[in-house]
């Protein structure tokens, strides 16, 4: 490769598959959650469902309250996977269940704890699979939720 | 059932392209709060061997449930949109979404089935490349509950 181009920031480590311990943990991180954020989220997405940012709509269809999108947890989740790996790039496999909405309360917001664990490192691909776990509430808001990186 | 059956195995045409721009990019990282560089900076991410700035790994869904919505939309579906929920979502790529790719997705309806009065439908998006690069598979489960 290349010398990499003069750049005002360096280039991240990528980590080393070599480097990395099945049950090695990641986080906890916790993300704050405020109306501002989904309102936020939902013009960057395009996902413009009332449930997400209309107190009001959102309990007329039985909600308790405005829910962030299930794809802002399993976006903000991912940074966790990303900052460990030292690359957004190295995200090859993603996947997740949405076991309860993260209830986003006008005063409150939502606190969302993120943590990782290592469940496998394949030697030869290197390839790490990192299991997720994300809490608001002290509810588990994510289920089954596993992130295959290409480390170095 | 509150969704069509017959639906299962249906495919759509592609979509028009999407383009996958810088500031879509900054826009999406900051909302879920992705603070790699690798985001903003062209040259950063050039020295990392991509072509231009990437998106976060969610990012597809934004072309993927584009792609969703002729589903949802389709009144032959027989979907009511107020009663949908993501219940899974599932991401495999094959290099991440850059700056200047155009992508068009191609929408199929892998399973529609019933479970406790409520209906589950998972649908497949494949994107590629206007040129046929594959990109992503983005599968996704919805729920939509049934009357009371």
């Amino acid at each position: 490769m290349d010398a990499a181009p003069a750049s005002p920031r360096e280039a991240t480590e990528v980590r080393r598959a070599d480097a990395v311990s099945v049950g090695e943990t990641l986080g906890p991180v916790t993300i704050h959650i405020d109306r501002a954020r989904l309102v936020q989220y939902a013009g960057a997405s395009l996902d413009r469902n009332r449930i997400h940012w209309d107190e009001r709509f959102a309990k007329g269809v039985g909600l308790p309250d405005v829910i962030a999108h299930g794809m802002f947890t399993m976006g903000a989740a991912a940074t966790v996977v990303t900052d460990w790996a030292g690359d957004a790039g190295r995200v090859v496999d993603y996947g997740v269940r949405f076991t309860k909405p993260v209830v986003v309360s006008y005063d409150e917001g939502a606190d969302l704890e993120v943590t990782g664990i290592v469940k496998a490192v394949d030697a030869e691909t290197r390839r790490a699979t990192v299991e997720l776990t994300a809490t608001a509430a002290g509810q588990k808001v994510l289920g089954r939720a596993l992130a295959v990186v290409q480390l170095d | 059932m509150p969704v069509n059956s017959e639906f299962q195995g249906r495919s759509y045409p592609p979509t028009a392209p999407y383009g996958v721009s810088a500031a879509k990019i900054r826009e999406f990282a900051e909302a879920v709060g992705a603070t790699d560089p690798v985001h903003v900076d062209a040259d950063l991410a050039r020295s990392r061997g991509y072509a231009d700035v990437i998106a976060p790994p969610t990012f597809a869904v934004l072309i993927a449930q584009r792609c969703d919505a002729q589903l949802v939309a389709d009144p032959e579906a027989g979907i009511d949109y107020s009663r949908v929920v993501h219940g899974e979502q599932k991401f495999a790529h094959h290099r991440p979404l850059t700056a200047g790719d155009a992508v068009v997705g191609t929408l199929h309806v892998d399973t529609v089935r019933e479970a406790g009065g409520n209906a589950m439908v998972t649908t497949r998006t494949e994107l590629a490349t206007v040129e046929g690069e594959a990109l992503c598979t983005a599968t996704s489960t919805i729920v939509i509950r049934g009357g009371e």
